[in-house]
Parts: C-alpha cells; structure tokens; sequence
C-alpha cells in the first residue's frame, strides 16, 4: 500500500504540532520517522493511523482518504505498535494477539474469537518465534518478548501497513536489531520512530526528518544524515562514515566531554582491554 | 524421562510448536460453560431458598404453590393467607430485586473496571450514588418516601450529567477527568445529604436514611422489582450485546482506536449505559458497596479477559452472591435487620485482600 502525507498539519490549542508536512511512502517500503523528542513524530504517525485527525490536509492510503473512513476500515489496513503498552488486566499471550482479530469481527455472533482467528493468531506468533509463549501471561514477558508479541498482535490484524513508535525503546541491542530485520523482512510498507541513527539507517529505506513540527529533510539514508543535518536538528557535533559491513552511512558522535579512556585503549591498539585503571587526567 | 527431556531437540519443528501452543491455548470454553451453568442452578436454588427462610416458616411446597396461584396456573390452590403475603409480597420481591441489583452492580463495576483501566473502578466512580443519596434523603427528611426511586434516579441522573459535563472538553471525553470530575461531584452531593441530613431529619428518619445510604433491600416492593429487573434487561442487554467492544480497551484508548473502535462514542455510550444502569439500581436499595468491586474480579479468574463471557458469568455471580449476603442480612441476627451493605463489607473486604495477595488485582 502506497501512502501519500499530503499537505498534513495539526494543531491543539493553537500550537502547531505537525507543520504542513508532504510525504510519499512506496508501497512495501519502511520509512524511518526521525527528530529530537517532542518534533511530532509519535503525532504524525497517529495522524497516518486516522487516530488523530489533522487541522488541514489529508493522508490518502493508496487513493483512500483515512480520515474520511470508518474506523474500523481503517484498522484492517493499517496496525499501530504503540509506544509503550501498559495492561491494566490480566491477560495471556494469545490473548493479546487475538486482540489483533478486532476489526475482522462482523456482527453479534462475530463477537467470539472463531477458529480462524486462533490460526491466524497462532501463525503470527509463530512466525515471530513465540509461538511458545502462548499461554503464558502478558505481565510475566520480558521488554523484548512483549515487543515480538505486539508484532504478532499486529500481524494478526492482517494489515497492509504496520506503524511503529520507538519500536526499539527499552531493549537491548540484539533484540533492537532482531526487531528491525523481522519488521523489514514482512515487506508491508512501515513506518517507524526511531531515535537511533544508526538504527535507522541500517534498517529503512528512507528517512524524514522532523524538527518542531515541520518536516527538513527526506530521502535515503546517505541523502539525509550528513552533520550539517544532525548538527542543525539535534545542535549535536559528528562525523558520518561508511559503515564496514553494509556500506550506509554510520554516524560517530563527537561526544565532547566523553572518557579519555577510548583513546587510550585505541593507542595501544587493544580496544577490549580494561584491566588498566584508568589515567586521572582526562580532557 | 530426564535423560528423554534433555536428548529431545530444543526447538521442535513448526508443526509441532503451533500444536503445543493450540492445546497451552485452547481457551477454558468448557471450564466457563460448567461454572456459568452452576451459576445458573446456584442463583435458582439459591433464591428459592432465600425466600423459605426468615422469621415465619415457609415450606418450599408454600413458595412453589403461591407463586403457581399469582401466576394464574390453573388448579393450584393458594396457600394460607398470611403464607401467601410473605412469600408474595414480602420475600419474592426481595429475592428478585435483590438479584437484579447484585447482577447490574456487578456489570456496571465489570464495565467502569474496563473503561477506566482501573482495577478499583466500581459502579459509583462517577458520583452517581451519591446523586442519588442526596435525592432520596431529601425526599425521606421531606416525609414522601413512596417517591424515594424516582427522586433518587432524578438525583443520580443530575449527577451523572454534572460530572460528565465537567469531564467533557471539545466533544472528547476523558476518562481520568470523568473519574476525577465524579469524585468532585460526590463530594459535592456527599455534603448535601449530610446538610440536609443535620438540619431537619428528625427522629425515625434517621434510621430509614442510614438503612438507604450503607444500602439495603429492606424497602424491596414489585415496584422496585420492576425497576430494578427492566434497567437489567434493558440496560444491561445492551451492554452485554455490545459488550466485545470493552476488549479493544486492553490497551488503552490509543490502541482501542488503532483497532478501529470509535474511542470517544464508545466511551460515551458505555458510561451513560452504566450510569443509568447504576442510578436504577441505587434508587430502589441505596449504594450496596463491594458487589461491582469484588465480583469482576472473582469472575475474570475463570471467564477470562473476554467480555462477552465475563459480563454474564458477573451478572449471575452478583446476583447470586447479592440474595445471599441479603437473606443473611435479614435472618443472622433476627429480630434485627442489618442494612445489606454492612454484610457486602464484610465480605467484600475480605476478599479484596486476598485477592490484592493473590495478584489478580495490580
């Protein structure tokens, strides 16, 4: 599914949090959403989702308005990962994930999870490695389970584009990128939050870049993260390098202020070595 | 069987891992089907047996021939005089309203706990039951006690409107300022009643407003039968008809939206139906405290999360457990009669530790 961003703005009590923004994300494509906190990003991508209606413009999904839709339409196209889930009852795994099977639900006798949406909820688990998980309960996952459940409960809602906001937060390194492989090999056409550059250039095929609202850069990774760029939207000092294993651009923060301890360790040429105490003369 | 485990491969093919997971997660359809069935029979016998006990013996023989006799089945004789005007007039319309105030007691708590995500919701979050207090001592201390049902939905009722006329900005309705704009309002409402209360009750209608605000059934009547049985059926049938959409709300409104529910309608919807469900069941036997807190609770153990299953199982749980705690509310301690709500307490607080122990609750 094609999506168009046309012309979008959002304001709340006069405040401008979305500022005419214009995208175009290709069908099958993941899009990175980047910007320092508070730029709109988590906004924009509710706005995408037709949960937050926009003051002007419109966002198309294919030719279809989303905001003209029901809300119901909309959600069997489009699946949301929300920042951070919190349950307030007691619920199992397969639980949560047949909560995904809402929007395909018709009618009073539609209203029981059917066969079908058992199957459908047990492949998108497995198909996320969780299959395992089923019974146990949400509260007793870790942060990097929870997250592979919630892809699970989006997938079962069969949608043909998947929103994610700050996918990554709170788990660790290999579970970020296990993440971000699984979100790209699906093919649907994503959109995600993310705060890390790295990340995001490794991972999506393109990048926008909000600042306070307003949209200042689009394109491909290499297009979009120079320093001028990271300088001007995040006031941060780096150097962007060639990544050694893919080739994309890799951001090295300048990192004033950091331990001397690196450079030392670099001299000598034994990066893993932390036997040493470290020097007390540090810039 | 250890050296079997440990020589078994760690990943199981696929075929084999969906199965595993299918029977882990086959749901307890059979476990809710029994425990709702055996709910059914326990209200049923139950109820019989609330009407047989009391102060005057009644056989259940009485009970079976006197209602046949009103209810127009043909060769059945009427019981005795004064065994027909207990069971007819007294202890019927007690047992049946006390089941219609203990099942949407335990519906609207069922509900409010869902759409507040909040495991201590109960039915009068949003000031309705003190609304209705203050309705229904105005109109005791005023000496017009027949009027008390209407005069306590018309204060519950102004009450509900007041706090959601707060809560409401734009159109949008928030949960956590409903919940705090109820709790302004039945402040508000709370001190009025003890105003009113402090400056012109006198005497014996001490006694009938405490009875009304720890809540009791002792005023039960057809009348409030029927009241209390119609906002039942017709409030709480279309609660329970719409019932699947409360599941969208796990999450949160965000997430709710995101699988297509209409956040801010719905919300509308299920408070209003609450607050009038609640409001019919406060003005007929005051605010009874604990069912709509403790029954959701006990009942989501078994129904799961699905509110299509747990609004009924919750209705018949609090309908039962309500004629219970009531019969023993009007017999343990013969010839006095204590106000039904001391009775939920007692057995309401209880249950509410263990289950803070036990984790279902937080």
């Amino acid at each position: 599914m094609s999506v168009l961003i046309d012309d979008v703005s959002r304001e709340i009590d006069g405040r401008r949090i979305l500022d005419s923004i214009r995208a175009e994300l290709d069908d099958g494509t993941v899009t990175g959403v980047l910007g320092p906190n508070g730029a709109g990003k988590s906004t924009l991508l509710r706005v995408i989702a037709g949960i937050d209606r926009p003051t002007s413009g419109r966002v198309l999904l294919d030719a279809d308005d989303v905001h003209a839709m029901r809300r119901r339409d909309a959600a069997q196209r489009i699946a949301l990962l929300e920042q951070s889930a919190e349950l307030a009852t007691e619920l199992t795994v397969i639980d949560v994930v047949l909560l995904g099977r809402i929007p395909h639900r018709r009618g009073l006798l539609g209203s029981f999870d059917s066969g079908d949406d058992r199957a459908i909820a047990l492949r998108a688990l497995d198909s996320v490695g969780a299959a395992e998980f089923a019974a146990r309960s949400w509260h007793s996952l870790s942060g990097g389970e929870r997250q592979r459940v919630q892809i699970a409960r989006a997938l079962a809602q069969e949608p043909r584009m998947l929103l994610l906001d700050e996918p990554t937060n709170h788990l660790d390194v290999s579970a970020q990128l296990s993440l971000l492989a699984h979100v790209r090999k699906l093919g649907l056409t994503s959109v995600a939050a993310i705060h890390d550059l790295n990340l995001a250039a490794a991972y999506c095929d393109k990048l926008i870049v909000l600042s306070a609202g307003a949209l200042v850069a689009a394109g491909t990774p290499t297009e979009v993260l120079t320093p001028e760029l990271i300088r001007r939207v995040y006031g941060t000092e780096s150097d962007v390098i060639r990544h050694p294993r893919h080739g994309g651009p890799l951001v090295v923060y300048a990192m004033e202020g950091a331990a001397m301890d690196g450079a030392v360790s670099v001299q000598r040429d034994r990066l893993a070595d932390h036997a040493q105490t470290p020097q007390p003369s540090r810039a | 069987m250890a050296t079997r485990t440990a020589a078994e491969p760690a990943r199981a093919p696929a075929s084999t891992r969906q199965q595993a997971a299918q029977r882990l997660a086959r749901p307890a359809r059979l476990r809710y089907a029994t425990v709702t069935v055996a709910l059914v029979i326990a209200l049923v016998v139950v109820g019989c047996f609330a009407v047989t006990v009391g102060p005057a013996g009644v056989s259940l023989a009485d009970v079976v021939s006197s209602v046949s006799h009103h209810l127009g089945v043909p060769g059945v004789a009427s019981p005795p005089l004064l065994t027909d005007s207990i069971v007819w007039q007294l202890r019927m319309p007690r047992v049946l309203t006390a089941a219609a105030v203990g099942a949407g007691l335990a519906i609207s708590g069922s509900v409010m706990q869902s759409i507040t995500r909040n495991p201590l919701a109960d039915p009068y979050l949003l000031g309705v039951s003190s609304g209705a207090s203050l309705g229904a001592v105005a109109v005791l201390v005023l000496g017009i006690s027949f009027a008390l049902p209407p005069a306590a939905f018309v204060g519950a009722f102004l009450a509900l409107i007041a706090t959601l006329s707060i809560a409401r900005t734009g159109g949008s309705l928030s949960t956590g300022r409903a919940v705090l704009a109820g709790l302004a309002i039945a402040q508000l409402c709370a001190a009025g009643t003890s105003f009113v209360i402090f400056w012109s009750a006198k005497g014996d209608s001490y006694r009938d407003i405490l009875n009304w605000l720890l809540g009791s059934l002792a005023g039960s009547t057809w009348d409030t039968t029927l009241i209390s049985v119609a906002a039942l059926i017709i409030v709480g049938g279309l609660i329970i008809v719409l019932a699947p959409r409360l599941d969208a709300f796990a999450f949160g409104d965000t997430a709710a939206s995101a699988l297509g529910i209409n956040v801010t309608a719905t919300r509308w919807l299920f408070l209003g139906a609450v607050a009038v469900l609640t409001g019919a069941m406060v003005s007929v036997s005051g605010a009874i405290g604990f069912v709509g807190l403790i029954l959701p609770h006990i009942v989501r153990g078994f129904s799961g999360p699905s509110h299509r299953r747990l609004l009924p199982a919750a209705a018949l749980a609090g309908a039962t457990f309500l004629v219970i705690a009531d019969t023993a509310a009007r017999t343990v301690f013969d010839p006095r009669e204590l106000p039904v709500g001391i009775i939920t307490a007692f057995i309401g607080v209880p249950v509410f530790i263990v289950l803070i122990k036990r984790r279902r609750i937080a």
